[in-house]
């Protein structure tokens, strides 16, 4: 680059730049103590979560991960019931908000004119900027009523027969939560799969519409396999984000211990049952909790690190700035 | 002549089918962007047919009563996110920009990969994480709730947000600018903060209202952090009430006028947010958007 070949010159030539070197010095001490600061922070967030969580980690030991069995009252802990709780509702909201994102992507890319795609675009965004609380809010008094005495008794009559389906639909409960999520995470997947599929380049697409493929022939050819890796790396992203999500899912999910049964059950994600139950947890409990939202920071790690290699991946090794 | 002549007859019955292929999924994407798009308006709408009717002076001016006694209103709330999230930018922004000029200026080597990184996974930690850390960082050394905690976790939050904004827009501004400023003897740091970060800070100003819209709705970190108030207080050291938060409490209590007031509360944050993220699109065009 230009500014270190700068410096480098500079450095050859102390005679003329020795003035210029504390203001230099105390710039690059600054600028570099703010990334010490951030880089402070992630390690101070792992160790100070697993020092908090250790009685707990010695007390419940390994089963902690996979017992389904938590009872404060009698000190018996295991969040297996939690990552199922989080595991159905972020797969659900998954696979629905990429399906979603994708045809809406495909819609903005390949069929709509810019000036409807321009407005759908930032209105499917603008989804991202409503705070969590309100999307709860909006759940419970909203889309659960809504649930309660209209969705969920026409799935039950006609789908009952179907596994997991024959509950009895309440304001609150898994579905809910799963259908919360997948708004809320709809916006992310799209911004990044829309980006992806926009850069499968026209020569492609060009080349089969040539050779006599339909549109929709088209973006099966070739928009969809291009952009394939990109759009995983968009639902992975998406995935992290409804791991992590909070609020709302504690507001929708109606708060259970138990493993859900149906998809109308009450339930409790792992970020759900520490917003619930931290207040009021004392000792072990609270250790216990802490050991909840450690297990949460690994999972969501993992899969960040997955959805940003995806991503890099397709963009040729080059760094986009995908928000979230 | 079609029935006269059986491929021909085929080949038109396969091309119907292409086409009718084609023309259900063109249906599916039309349909899944009009999916897409109502259930904003859904929440706009019930935004506004539920909270208008709550809105008074009242709301904005009183604290709350005793539960179960109607009236009163969330004037803590309003004044306590105000000062968090401003005492949060305040410990944020310069920490954040530190970073970002860090990354853009020397971070074109290992150690800027690992800082990136970093950054990444930062902005990944689930925000009730980031109030359990400072919850054990902060909340059990000092032995109470306080208003301070509840800032710093929402700094933690949006440091990620403006470093990499700052860095992105920092490493737009054209060599050539840099390069001029060099060739007239300016050193390295004049020549970053007086023409790089001067031509860079309309991006960084996005950046920095993108990530205050983003802290104005998070209730999440501060729950075990600043944990809430009944009464009005400018104390940073105590618990302090926050809007998000009363939102989350009058959600799942009992009162109907805690309803009625929580989607009052709702109404006007969601406002507020909309206009920065409206500002700052119309005024710096569409290339950063609000994304939680």
């Amino acid at each position: 680059m230009a500014i270190g070949t700068a410096g480098r010159r500079a450095k050859e030539r102390p005679s003329l730049n020795n003035r210029l070197k504390p203001g230099d010095w105390l710039f690059n001490a600054l600028t570099g103590a703010g990334a010490a600061v951030v880089i402070l922070v992630i390690i101070g967030v792992f160790y100070e979560l697993a020092h908090e969580a250790w009685p707990s980690i010695t007390a419940n030991g390994a089963s902690f991960v996979w017992s389904t069995d938590w009872n404060p009252s009698q000190n018996v802990y295991g969040v297996g019931a939690f990552i199922i709780g989080t595991m159905i509702t972020s797969i659900f909201a998954l696979i629905f908000a990429t399906i979603i994102a994708v045809l809406v992507s495909l819609f903005l890319v390949e069929i709509a004119p810019s000036y409807i795609a321009r407005p759908v675009s930032y209105l499917v965004e603008l989804l991202a900027a409503i705070p969590s609380v309100v999307y709860g809010l909006w759940g419970i008094f909203v889309m659960g009523v809504f649930i309660r005495d209209h969705f969920g008794p026409v799935v039950v009559d006609y789908f009952s027969w179907v596994p997991f389906f024959d509950g009895t639909p309440l304001i609150t409960g898994l579905f809910s939560a799963c259908l919360i999520l997948t708004i809320m995470i709809l916006p992310t997947v799209m911004a990044v799969s829309r980006d992806v599929i926009a850069a499968v380049p026209r020569s492609q697409r060009e080349g089969v519409l040539a050779l006599g493929a339909t549109r929709w022939e088209m973006i099966r050819m070739t928009v969809l396999p291009y952009a394939r890796s990109g759009v995983l790396g968009a639902s992975i992203l998406g995935l992290a984000r409804a791991v992590g999500e909070t609020l709302a899912v504690t507001l929708v999910i109606g708060n259970s211990v138990k493993v859900p049964d149906n998809i109308f059950a009450p339930a409790y994600t792992m970020a759900s049952v520490i917003a619930n139950q931290f207040p009021e947890a004392t000792d072990l409990h609270r250790s216990a909790l802490i050991e909840v939202a450690l297990i949460l920071l690994l999972i969501t790690f993992v899969i960040n690190v997955i959805a940003r290699l995806l991503v890099w991946k397709v963009t040729g090794g080059q760094r986009v700035v995908v928000q979230e | 002549m079609a029935q006269n002549n059986p491929l021909l007859a085929r080949t038109q019955g396969l091309y119907r089918r292409r086409k009718l292929v084609d023309r259900l999924m063109t249906a599916a994407m039309i349909g899944a962007a009009l999916a897409a798009v109502i259930p904003l308006f859904l929440i706009l709408f019930y935004l506004l047919k539920e909270g208008l009717p709550g809105l008074s002076l009242d709301l904005i001016t009183q604290e709350p009563n005793r539960p179960g006694r109607e009236g009163g209103g969330v004037h803590n709330a309003l004044i306590g996110s105000l000062i968090m999230v401003s005492m949060a930018l305040a410990i944020g922004v310069p920490v954040a920009i530190g970073c970002g000029i860090f990354l853009s200026e020397f971070g074109q080597n290992r150690l800027g990969g690992y800082v990136r990184f970093v950054i990444e996974v930062m902005a990944g930690i689930p925000s009730i994480t980031v109030g359990l850390f400072v919850y054990g960082l902060v909340v059990v050394n000092q032995g109470h709730f306080s208003a301070i905690a509840g800032s710093l976790a929402l700094a933690i939050i949006l440091v990620p947000i403006i470093a990499r904004i700052t860095e992105e827009m920092m490493l737009l501004v054209p060599r050539s600018v840099r390069e001029a400023s060099y060739a007239l003897g300016a050193p390295r740091w004049r020549t970053v903060l007086r023409i790089v970060f001067p031509t860079a800070l309309p991006g960084v100003l996005t950046g920095i209202m993108l990530a205050l819209s983003r802290i104005c709705g998070e209730a999440a970190p501060l729950l075990f952090t600043a944990l809430g108030n009944q009464f009005y207080t400018t104390d940073i050291t105590a618990p302090m009430d926050s809007l998000p938060r009363r939102i989350y409490l009058y959600a799942t209590g009992p009162y109907d006028y805690w309803h009625e007031q929580a989607w009052a509360m709702s109404l006007i944050l969601v406002t507020v947010i909309l206009v920065i993220s409206l500002s700052v699109r119309a005024l710096f065009g569409s290339r950063v958007t609000v994304r939680q």
